[in-house]
């Protein structure tokens, strides 16, 4: 069995979302080496190099994927992967936009988001928001797999010695090319991989009073994230999104303030360890799935709480 | 320029979905079904793009049984100038709808073809991604920002950073997320005038693609279920609580 999982980094270092996809690479077998492709990635080539377990780093490094675009690294992830039996990428947007491609384009299917593996060649993954777990077989012969990264806990980063080997093999599709981007700087742990996550939703009423929020934060070293409703009213953007189409999280402890837990909110965040809901509707289904319930009013409640913490 | 804008039937958003009990499947007897909230949004660009006399025709495909006629016709009501149904038994993956969708790319020679990011029974977001390798077009996914530039389509996406731009060439894929637009109601009168809209059928045969399976569904089962919890009195107990039993803080 041999397994290729590809890196999601910044060029200069490896993202989290690259360990959790190498521990389910583990569950299917030894044999697994990492793909880098990027342009001046040798940083987060050499992060790739020291995950125990990893045979070879493979580094593709050039201008056409500086930005990752779908159309160029798809055609290089189907020729590198064409050696191998699995290839498997973290489910962050992303490896969502590239690795269907690819799929298509070695004729076989995807398996999104995969939370389990049951054999070589089964698979369990959530459907219809995570209302159901359904367990997949597939016929193909080489499997193309994103893994939900909040299933596996991260690979350890530190200990191992693969070897780097630079793949020359240059793609350029020229359909696209890369205009500019947005990218939210904050001093909080990432969304998908903090340990603890404060969210605000429509209850909020407005942008201004995410400040609420920002104090508590600060106390626990939390993220802080939304539902749909506060996104789409534009009080924070769109990154901060917890559902079944924003980002998964599963944090030790995630306090959902004026959230009501329609079943697209829940799907991003049902499987944290503790959940806190905070809420002044005390029939609000988010309080469902709550392991603590505060109905109260959250513009009395937050000032509170950030006291006492 | 023509879009292709290709809309799937699936159980309504409102819908908690259940796994039947003997795990052969979801239990969906009597369940309302719709348009994908995701298809909704797409149907919506290409008919603002119509209004904005940037596209010219809007066609609504859709793969799936004869049922799947109700949700092409929602889409005409909606503003698409005419529909093409695939027909299939029931649902088919991804990549064959995005083989059966590249015959249909085909035939029509769309410059734009929008789809949803995601379907909300599957959860798989890959439809627009392959169909965009197998027809060796570029792909703007996730989009919440498009226009047409020349023989460009700048698109910016909601990514996990943030947003990000692209500049793709024509034709063009672009898969829809929740922020591009907020799709309009069909008015009764459109409603009327859909029916008599024209709606295509194709056979996988017709558009030269095998309908071939890679995947089985083994069974389904219900998610682990959340212990029930309890309702704090005040902050104080909740910061107790979280300190001393949960140990989360
Ligand atoms: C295709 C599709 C995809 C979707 N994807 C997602 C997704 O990824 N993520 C997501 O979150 N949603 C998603 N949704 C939207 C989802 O269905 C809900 O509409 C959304 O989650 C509601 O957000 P909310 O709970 O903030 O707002 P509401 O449902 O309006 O709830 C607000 C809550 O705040 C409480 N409240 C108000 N004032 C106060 C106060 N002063 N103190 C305390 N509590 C207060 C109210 O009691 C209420 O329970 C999706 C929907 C669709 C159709
Ligand atoms: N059976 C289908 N008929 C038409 N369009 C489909 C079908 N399945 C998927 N799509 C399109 O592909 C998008 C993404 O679906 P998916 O890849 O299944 O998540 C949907 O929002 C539709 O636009």
């Amino acid at each position: 069995m041999s397994t290729l999982v590809i890196a999601e980094h910044d060029n200069s270092s490896l993202k989290v979302a690259t360990l959790n996809a190498v521990a389910a690479a583990q569950a299917m077998g030894a044999g697994i080496d990492i793909l880098v492709a990027g342009a001046n990635c040798g940083g987060a080539a050499d992060a790739a190099a020291k995950v125990p377990g990893v045979g070879k780093v493979l580094v593709a490094d050039n201008a056409a994927y500086e930005h990752q675009l779908a159309e160029n690294v798809s055609l290089l992830i189907a020729e590198v992967g064409a050696a191998y039996d699995n290839i498997i990428a973290p489910a962050t947007s992303n490896c969502k936009n590239i690795m269907p491609r690819v799929a298509a384009l070695l004729d076989v299917a995807q398996i999104s988001e995969i939370t389990s593996v049951e054999s070589a060649d089964t698979f369990k993954r959530p459907i219809y928001a995570g209302n159901v777990i359904a367990t997949v077989k597939s016929t193909d012969a080489k499997k193309v797999i994103t893994v939900r990264t909040t299933a596996y806990d991260a690979a350890p980063a530190e200990g191992g010695s693969a070897t780097i080997e630079a793949v020359s093999a240059v793609h350029d599709a020229g359909l696209s090319s890369f205009v500019g981007e947005e990218v939210a700087v904050s001093d909080r742990p990432e969304l998908t991989s903090a340990k603890i996550v404060i969210s605000g939703g429509r209850g909020m009423q407005n942008g201004e009073n995410f400040k609420l929020l920002d104090g508590i934060a600060d106390k626990l070293g939390a993220a802080i994230g939304a539902s749909r409703a506060a996104v789409d009213a534009g009080f924070v953007p769109n990154d901060m999104q917890v559902g079944q189409t924003g980002k998964i999280v599963a944090p030790d402890l995630y306090i959902a303030v004026g959230i009501s837990g329609a079943i697209q909110h829940l799907a991003g965040m049902k499987d944290s360890k503790v959940i806190v809901a905070i809420n002044k509707d005390e029939d609000a289904p988010i309080f469902q799935v709550a392991d603590y319930g505060l109905v109260a009013d959250l513009f009395n409640a937050l000032p509170e709480l950030e006291a006492k913490l | 320029m023509k879009v292709l804008v290709a809309v799937k039937r699936v159980v309504d958003y409102n819908v908690k979905v259940r796994a039947k009990a003997d795990g052969s499947n979801v239990d969906l007897n009597n369940v309302k079904m719709a348009i994908n909230p995701f298809c909704e949004i797409a149907v919506e660009e290409a008919v603002r793009l119509k209004e904005a006399g940037t596209a010219t025709e809007v066609i609504a495909v859709s793969v799936g049984d004869k049922s799947c006629q109700e949700q092409i016709r929602t889409a005409l009501a909606l503003g698409a100038d005419r529909g093409i149904q695939v027909e299939t038994d029931g649902q088919v993956e991804p990549l064959v709808v995005a083989k059966l969708l590249k015959g249909v790319v085909d035939k029509e020679q769309p410059q734009l073809v929008i789809l949803g990011k995601q379907s909300i029974d599957g959860d798989n977001n890959q439809t627009g991604q392959m169909l965009g390798a197998l027809a060796n077009m570029p792909q703007g996914t996730f989009a919440s920002e498009i226009s047409v530039d020349g023989d460009k389509l700048n698109v910016t996406r909601e990514v996990d950073g943030g947003l990000q731009t692209l500049s793709l060439n024509l034709p063009a894929i672009v898969t829809t997320d929740l922020r591009l637009n907020e799709p309009r109601y069909a008015s009764l009168p459109n409603i009327m005038k859909a029916k008599k809209k024209q709606l295509d059928v194709y056979t996988p045969e017709d558009l030269g693609v095998a309908v071939t399976s890679h995947l089985t569904q083994v069974k389904v089962e219900p998610p682990a279920e959340r212990k029930a919890g309890i309702k704090v009195a005040d902050v104080e107990q909740l910061v107790d609580k979280l300190k001393n039993e949960a140990k989360v803080i």
